[in-house]
């Protein structure tokens, strides 16, 4: 299987801190590829560089096997990747609808075609089987924690997007709507999605996930099938970088 | 109206989840128009038991013209208040462009459409450059205005060369706060403006419910509408009363010019901000700028054109005022009018904290505004306990979009 998504040789560097190393990380349609790290191993400079937030010094950048230039956000938007970040930027004041159309709205001439974007919002919600709601024209402020990341996440895949890069969406939730999520993160990829999950709970990522990258001190120490590995060899290589044979001899990739 | 009773009982249960829904909204905090159509209908109400001079045809149409130009110096500030901003130069915007219009008038003597576009003209170049020191130099918009506030009220005095009195004598600015339109006419325009609104929603009912979608039932468009024929026919009506000490010598009735001007303005700013993408761009910056500019719009543009927007009316505003008054002084949109353009968009229910605000929000303040300073004039009270009043009535009104605003933070709907 080719991956839809395929970073090499990844380096990034902020004025003297090299933040990433070397660093390969790939991401596959269908399935939930969990990325794991400790606080500053480089998981959201990963994540923005793959978003055209930051851009790479140097490695390659490939989707779909064609080697591609991300340099803004617009860019990674166009090839169909969407990042939902921890703090969702939703707007409060708008309702769900609006908010998954912002600043991507439907025009007949100068008037907004609400009707079609009502219409295409409840189909989405409905392919993602959100039942939760009770409108859709609800503002977002009336909305629980789960429900606003229901939001989030159909906003994210409303546009046809072949990979969603999720930051931490459980961090918040309480037990039944981390459920929830993680069903619908789940759903994503059984519909063909490429889905890459931010995470610190080994739980979650357990419960979801088919991969797992492991980033430790800004190189990725393994990238593996979540089927063959424990859940304490996990947490090893997030907090010593490797674990038995897997993972970093003396800080590189074995 | 009928149709209300007659209604199956499908649909009457469709007008009670409309009526529950607004109840919770209410209850979460969201209190909308009901703050001021309550003042507004305690007010009236008082004044009229109080003084039955305040129920007669004159007073009634010396209200309109009366608050015509806080009104709409208030649809202006009602865009940069969406931003969560302030313009505190509002008031005096008005002024140095109704000094402008005066001076078209008079020393270049053009004409009164040249004059008019000069003064807009005017405000539209005051706004662009208010816009743009808040949104590209980031100074916070309450010193850059009151810094404005300052400078144009010089710049007035510099304009009537220092406090002279220049006064307008074209028939058609005057015409728009001192002349009336005939009975039939405002009959006419008020028939064609229910039509239109029950089409209006009619046919968007019908392509909604073509589509599979909620749409409003047709008993709750009646109720609107017959709600609008009977309030806009009274005020019509009351209007067309002959209102003249001597109607042999000059006969005064009618609906006075400025009312259709405001209406076409309100119908304009709303469709701009309902309808548009413009208008819901503008609410994403008010409610979560940094939200907006991930979904890519340009915050620092939204900003600039909501400044253009409210100078411009501010323009507009004082083209009003110069007619009222027939003349342009260093007072003109001095003294209390930028307080009560600010109170009358808050007392309506736009929030201080942006992100919700509607136009018509400044209708309804600026009506309650109006039958303040009306009402206590007719009962002889002097200015100074007007003003007290007014600005108990400003702190009431943010004071309750301060408390609605807890409220819903302590439901959790926020």
């Amino acid at each position: 299987m080719t991956p839809v998504l395929e970073l090499r040789g990844i380096d990034k560097s902020f004025g003297p801190v090299q933040v990433l190393h070397d660093v390969s990380f790939s991401v596959y349609p269908g399935e939930v590829t969990a990325l794991v790290g400790d606080n500053g191993a480089g998981k959201s400079t990963l994540v923005k560089c793959v978003g055209g937030i930051h851009p790479i010094d140097s490695g390659s950048y490939f989707f779909e096997g064609k080697p591609v230039q991300v340099h803004s956000p617009r860019d990674a938007a166009a090839l169909g990747i969407e990042i939902v970040y921890q703090d969702l930027a939703l707007c409060d004041n708008l309702d769900i609808v609006q908010n998954m159309f912002l600043g991507r709205e439907h025009k007949r001439g100068l008037v907004l075609d609400e009707d079609t974007m009502e219409e295409m919002a409840a189909k989405t919600l409905q392919s993602l089987s959100v039942k939760t709601v009770k409108s859709i024209r609800q503002h977002v402020s009336s909305l629980s924690g789960g429900q606003r990341q229901t939001v989030a996440i159909a906003k994210a895949v409303l546009w046809n997007s072949k990979v969603v890069i999720l930051d931490e969406p459980t961090a918040a939730l309480g037990v039944a709507q981390t459920a929830q999520v993680l069903e619908l993160v789940r759903r994503l990829a059984d519909q063909g999605l490429a889905v890459v999950l931010i995470s610190h709970n080994m739980n979650d990522v357990f419960a979801v996930s088919d991969r797992i990258a492991a980033l430790y001190l800004g190189r990725m120490a393994a990238q593996v099938k979540t089927s063959e590995v424990t859940h304490a060899q996990v947490v090893e290589l997030i907090t010593s970088g490797r674990s038995g044979d897997l993972g970093l001899t003396n800080g590189v990739p074995a | 109206m009928t149709t209300t009773l007659k209604a199956p009982r499908a649909e009457s249960r469709s007008i009670g989840s409309n009526v529950r829904g607004y109840a919770e909204r209410v209850r979460g905090g969201d209190m909308g128009a009901l703050p001021a159509v309550f003042g507004l209908v305690v007010l009236c109400t008082v004044f009229s038991i109080l003084k039955p001079a305040f129920l007669t045809s004159g007073n009634f149409a010396n209200l309109f013209t009366q608050g015509a130009a806080v009104t709409v110096i208030a649809m202006g500030l009602v865009f940069v208040l969406l931003l969560g901003e302030i313009d505190l130069s509002a008031g005096f915007a008005s002024g140095v462009c109704a000094a402008v219009l005066a001076i078209m008038l008079t020393d270049q003597g053009l004409p009164w459409y040249a004059a008019v576009g000069a003064a807009i003209l005017t405000g539209v170049v005051i706004g662009t450059v208010i816009g743009t020191l808040v949104a590209k130099l980031g100074i916070p918009s309450f010193v850059v205005t009151l810094a404005a506030f300052l400078g144009f009220q010089g710049l007035v005095l510099l304009l009537v060369k220092g406090g002279t009195n220049i006064s307008i004598r074209d028939e058609t600015i005057l015409a728009i706060s001192n002349k009336y339109l005939p009975p039939a006419l405002g009959w006419g325009l008020l028939a064609a403006g229910v039509v239109g609104y029950a089409a209006l929603q009619l046919l968007r009912a019908r392509k909604r419910t073509g589509r599979g979608l909620a749409a409003d039932p047709v008993s709750l468009i009646a109720v609107r509408v017959g709600a609008l024929a009977v309030l806009g026919g009274l005020a019509v009506y009351f209007l067309n009363l002959e209102r003249s000490r001597n109607a042999a010598v000059v006969s005064l009735k009618g609906v006075p010019v400025v009312v259709p001007i405001i209406v076409v303005l309100l119908l304009v700013l709303t469709f701009v901000l309902r309808r548009t993408g413009f208008g819901r761009h503008l609410y994403a910056v008010g409610g979560n700028a940094e939200a907006a500019r991930r979904a890519g719009i340009n915050v620092d543009r939204m900003k600039i054109s909501a400044f253009m927007i409210c100078s411009t009316l501010a323009a507009v505003g004082g083209v009003i005022a110069a007619s009222r008054a027939s003349s342009v002084d260093p007072n003109t949109g001095g003294s209390n009018v930028l307080l009560y353009a600010v109170g009358a968009a808050v007392i309506g229910g736009t929030s201080l904290f942006g992100g919700k605000g509607r136009v018509l929000d400044a209708v309804l303040g600026g009506a309650v505004v109006a039958v303040i300073e009306n009402g206590m004039g007719l009962m002889g009270y002097s200015s100074g306990v007007k003003y007290i009043v007014t600005g108990s009535v400003l702190l009431l009104a943010a004071g309750v979009d301060a408390l609605s605003r807890k409220r819903a933070a302590a439901a959790g709907l926020r």
